[in-house]
């Protein structure tokens, strides 16, 4: 398991805490199914003022991330190598695996659909924070920028529920590495 | 008639038909017989004590460019000058109260824009997170944020005098009877009736404008040249844009069923193969 530095693990606590609230906050505007979500969190008006500059916070930690991760993650032979035996990597066979460096495959496309989606969802955001600012003859904007936020964080929701569930309960060490730093079996010592 | 609040729907909420059948309410707009007095702007600000509002020298008749979070009701004017002579169009703008309401249908906010049984479509500001998706959703551009509140605030069809079985205090001020209220059987055969006028007395093209593309509204509007509503900045044939309604419909169940799958996908695959033995 890669060991992360501290300044890499900042970076991602705020990312996935902002990401989290807008995940939660979203939903709850999304269908009133949901709209609790918004209640519990203090309530609808306060939530709609709130939501645009958490997801503020968050283009700025995913932007430190890009600064800090985009020369690592870029696609390699070795990634599409991984990916063509991404079977046995789901299927737990990981013997079977190519070797990977820092980051695999999996984890450098998270990474970029992450990345894409989250300026996506600023810019379209950017127009549903404003929409009183967007003149009528632009309005064809604001019904482009409703579907564009919708489809963007459910590209993110997607991305994240993999995410979460690899680090929590498939990858071991991997929670502890985001957390913490590093493992004590791979990396000891390797904690900056 | 029609003088009580039973609501048929609710934004982001089930619909919530009340039992009582009651007729449609309309508000009639004979945009031929208006003299543009702005009475009824006057008597909207007065009923419904709005703010005064700075009005804007447009070198015409207007009052200002647009309806504002504190002006519902905008007589809008323009010159038309062609080859069937030269007219002073006068329209009232305000919100259509339509029965297939945009703004409601890409509300979030449970019960912030409710629909009565009379037609009337309603804010809620209390509750009115000031999202804005109700601008989008209109496709007349009559709702408006205010800055102030951070809600969105417009036409009532006074609501609060409807209720208790007065007409609106526009209809009440119209020194023409340029403005009508009624049910809407009334007011359409009203309408129809003016138009005959019209189409015997020189407008051969005159039209009541009920626009079918949002289920018809609850303002009826007598347009002297009705095969081109957009003279009096009208929507020819309005509707609740496409993305909205995607949004809300279809969008939203694939989203739903995308999310759940996903949760789904993670369980199944957890009980099938678990937890890696060892880090790569």
């Amino acid at each position: 398991m890669t060991p992360y530095r501290f300044s890499e693990r900042i970076m991602h606590a705020v990312a996935a805490v902002s990401f989290v609230y807008l995940l939660l906050t979203g939903l709850a505007f999304w269908t009133p199914a949901l709209y609790w979500i918004a209640t519990v969190l203090g309530g609808g008006f306060l939530t709609r003022a709130v939501h645009p500059w958490v997801g503020v916070v968050l283009a700025v930690a995913v932007t430190w991330m890009f600064v800090t991760w985009s020369g690592v993650m870029r696609i390699t032979d070795e990634d599409r190598a991984w990916r063509r035996s991404m079977g046995h990597y789901i299927r737990n066979e990981d013997d079977r695996m190519p070797a990977v460096g820092r980051f695999n495959y999996g984890q450098k496309m998270l990474f970029w659909v992450m990345a894409g989606s989250t300026l996506a969802l600023l810019v379209s955001g950017l127009v549903l924070w404003l929409p009183h600012y967007v003149p009528r003859s632009l309005a064809p904007l604001r019904e482009i920028a409703i579907l564009a936020h919708a489809l963007a964080a459910l590209l993110t929701i997607g991305a994240f529920i993999v995410h979460v569930y690899m680090g929590v309960a498939v990858v071991p060490g991997g929670l502890k590495a985001i957390l913490h730093g590093g493992t004590t079996t791979d990396h000891a010592g390797a904690r900056r | 008639m029609a003088a009580t609040l039973n609501i048929v729907r609710v934004s982001a909420s089930p619909p919530a038909a009340g039992i009582r059948s009651e007729p449609t309410i309309a508000k009639l707009v004979d945009t031929s017989t208006c003299i543009g007095c702005k009475a009824c702007e006057v008597a909207c600000q007065e009923w419904n004590d709005l703010p005064p509002e700075t009005t804007v020298q447009m070198g015409t008749y207007q009052t200002m460019p647009d309806m504002t979070s504190n002006v519902w009701n905008l007589i809008r004017f323009s010159e038309h000058d062609t080859d069937d002579g030269f007219h002073w169009l006068m329209r009232k703008d305000q919100c259509m109260h339509c029965a297939e309401p945009g703004c409601l249908i890409a509300c979030p906010a449970p019960g912030a824009i409710v629909q009565y049984a009379n037609g009337i479509v309603d804010f809620h500001q209390d509750a009115c997170i000031g999202c804005g998706y109700c601008m989008t959703g209109c496709p007349f551009n009559v709702p408006k944020f205010a800055e102030k509140t951070r809600r969105v605030y417009k036409c009532t069809m006074c609501v609060d005098r409807v209720a208790v079985g007065l007409q609106p205090a526009c209809v009440k001020a119209c020194p023409t009877s340029c403005l009508q209220f009624g049910t809407k059987d009334a007011m359409l055969q009203a309408a129809n009736r003016r138009v005959e006028q019209l189409k015997e007395n020189g407008f051969p093209q005159a039209a009541v404008y009920d626009p079918p593309g949002v289920g018809g509204t609850s303002v009826v509007t007598v347009l002297a040249f009705g095969d081109r509503p957009e003279l009096y900045g009208l929507p020819a044939s309005p509707v609740v844009p496409r993305a909205v309604l995607f949004w809300k419909g279809a969008l939203k169940g694939i989203g739903n069923l995308a999310i759940a799958g996903g949760v789904l996908a993670a369980a199944v695959h957890f009980i099938r193969y678990g937890r890696k033995q060892k880090a790569p």
